[in-house]
């Protein structure tokens, strides 16, 4: 699963730190340092982290799909 | 196809076309399938990778967290798209609408966005450049290469360029104990983005975290060893350096030699583009099938004298890309401006840096809360009486606030109270930009020329 916190959104509240540890850290008082991509054990916590976020800074992946697999994709 | 009336068969069934398969590429090309967009639709990028994100690149990645390409980015939908990944466009027939690919195929388009971003400023000499452990950082593929680099604990790094980019270079690289020279042309770090009052805070960070940062300083030259490794750096000061790696941070060059003779207003600064996103022509015409999003675009904004502004901005990218695409699939009267107010973050010595605005026209400083000193402060900017930005060091969660002081053209200094605020912040100073006439890496913020007045706007008269 991708990820990605919109960083101008975010002001440092740490709730996922606390929700989904492995994947957020804070780093320093307020800075934050996180996984863009994590395993499925973590989704759980991840999407918890994501709902409980009160600025509502990270965007999670809506669907899995990868460049070489979107329809009428070609090599390159 | 061309015109606004064919907004709704564009929709239908048009030819999309996106250069660029970054950040500001990926979002428009969302938001044109979430506009009922069912024509077909091309991604086309220059690396081989699929669209990622690069602000974890000089922070996660090179702290060695996060691998370099572990940093995809998420989709919001379903694409239904063509990629050409790996292939860079060469040529725009302005015409003919067509895009020219690397390897000989053309792409035609009904309209087409233009997001092909910025890369790295090289360094000046080839052959120095060339040299086993000099690098930039720009791509997933720069952080990988140097990342192995620095687990291979080179004996000291030297960065070159104390901008945000090489700020956080910096700062991993103390984080990973290693050996941090930092060579700034400038009197502080930062100070092209932040002036010298905030710079001077930025400095005495990276002096607690022990880097050996010097600054009115530029390298001359690199040196080698027989065998092709980089050996030392010569200094502007007559001083010699010993250092086995050399990251050059000098800002980026704008990705738009592609369109060099296609009739675009595309250069040096960007592509010129109007607040709807559409590109200028050479002559200062606005086109109707050419947008323009992100890095590489230059767009008058209302709030800030109409200036084009340049923003080397993340959501910048985000923002101006869902306007672009919004606007393509959009008749005349329901297209939007690109009104996004200038905002960008950087992470370094543990410190959360964040800014609002356009600090670089802020004459003046006050800090309205907490203190220099402390490093943890906001400093408000003023340019004529308003508040045109402000920078906060660990106090992110106050900047909405003077965000909307800048929307709302509030007077400067800020004639209210603040939460936390000093003696040091009684009085207005000289926020201390160097004169932008001399050389630099620059700020992230460049501001050029005019565009006539878009009627649409409120006006709020300036204070003197």
């Amino acid at each position: 699963m991708r990820l990605v916190v919109d960083l101008n959104r975010c002001q440092g509240y740490a709730q996922c730190a606390y929700l989904a540890p492995d994947v957020f850290t804070m780093h320093g008082e307020e800075a934050l340092l996180y996984s863009p991509q994590v395993g499925e054990t973590q989704r759980e916590n991840v999407m918890r982290a994501a709902a409980a976020c009160p600025v509502q800074a990270i965007l999670l992946d809506q669907v899995e799909e990868r460049a070489a697999e979107g329809a009428g994709s070609r090599g390159g | 196809m061309a015109g606004d009336g064919s907004a709704e068969a564009f929709r239908r069934n048009g030819r999309a076309v996106v250069v660029g398969a970054s950040l500001a590429g990926l979002r428009a090309a969302e938001t044109l399938r979430e506009r009922g967009f069912t024509g077909s639709l091309t991604v086309i990028g220059d690396e081989p990778h699929e669209p990622y994100d690069r602000p974890p690149l000089s922070k996660q990645v090179l702290l060695g967290r996060v691998p370099a390409d572990g940093t995809a980015l998420p989709r919001r939908r379903a694409l239904d798209a063509r990629w050409r990944l790996g292939v860079a466009a060469t040529g725009l027939d302005l015409a003919g609408k067509r895009v020219r690919l690397a390897d000989g195929e053309e792409v035609g388009f009904d309209r087409l966005l233009i997001a092909t971003g910025t890369r790295a400023r090289p360094w000046v000499r080839e052959a120095e450049a060339d040299l086993d452990g000099v690098f930039t950082l720009r791509t997933g593929d720069d952080a990988a290469r140097l990342g192995r680099r620095l687990d291979a604990r080179p004996r000291r790094v030297l960065v070159i360029g104390a901008g945000f980019t090489g700020s956080e270079v910096a700062s991993a690289c103390r984080e990973r104990g290693l050996e941090v020279t930092v060579a700034e042309r400038g009197p502080a770090p930062l100070v092209g983005a932040l002036g010298g009052v905030v710079g001077a805070v930025a400095a005495e960070l990276q002096r607690r975290h022990g880097v050996d940062l010097r600054c009115g300083i530029t390298v001359t030259a690199l040196e080698g060893d027989a065998a092709g490794r980089l050996r030392c750096a010569h200094l502007s000061d007559g001083t010699t350096l010993d250092a086995d790696v050399a990251v050059i941070a000098l800002g980026a060059l704008r990705n738009t030699e592609w369109l060099t003779g296609s009739g675009l207003a595309a250069g040096p600064r960007g592509i010129a583009c109007d607040a709807g996103c559409r590109a200028f022509d050479i002559h200062g015409i606005v086109t109707d099938d050419i947008f323009v999003a992100g890095d590489v675009a230059r767009s008058p904004h209302p709030l800030f004298g109409y200036q084009f502004l340049s923003l080397e901005h993340w959501g910048n990218a985000v923002a101006q890309a869902e306007i672009a695409a919004h606007n393509m699939t959009s008749a005349g009267p329901d297209r939007r401006p690109h009104l996004w107010v200038p905002a960008f973050w950087s992470a370094q010595f543990g410190v959360n840096i964040k800014s609002v605005g356009v600090p670089t026209m802020g004459g003046e400083l006050v800090v309205t809360q907490g203190s220099l000193g402390e490093h943890r402060f906001v400093a408000a900017y003023g340019h004529q009486g308003r508040v045109i930005a402000a920078v906060a060091f660990d106090q992110a969660r106050w900047l909405d606030f003077y965000c909307r002081l800048i929307e709302s053209a509030a007077p400067f200094p800020p004639d209210f109270a603040t939460v936390d605020r000093r003696p040091e912040g009684m009085r207005p100073v000289a926020a201390d930009f160097p004169d932008p006439a001399l050389p630099s890496h620059g700020p992230t913020v460049t501001l050029s020329g005019y565009s006539p007045s878009e009627r649409r706007v409120t006006f709020t008269p300036a204070r003197f």
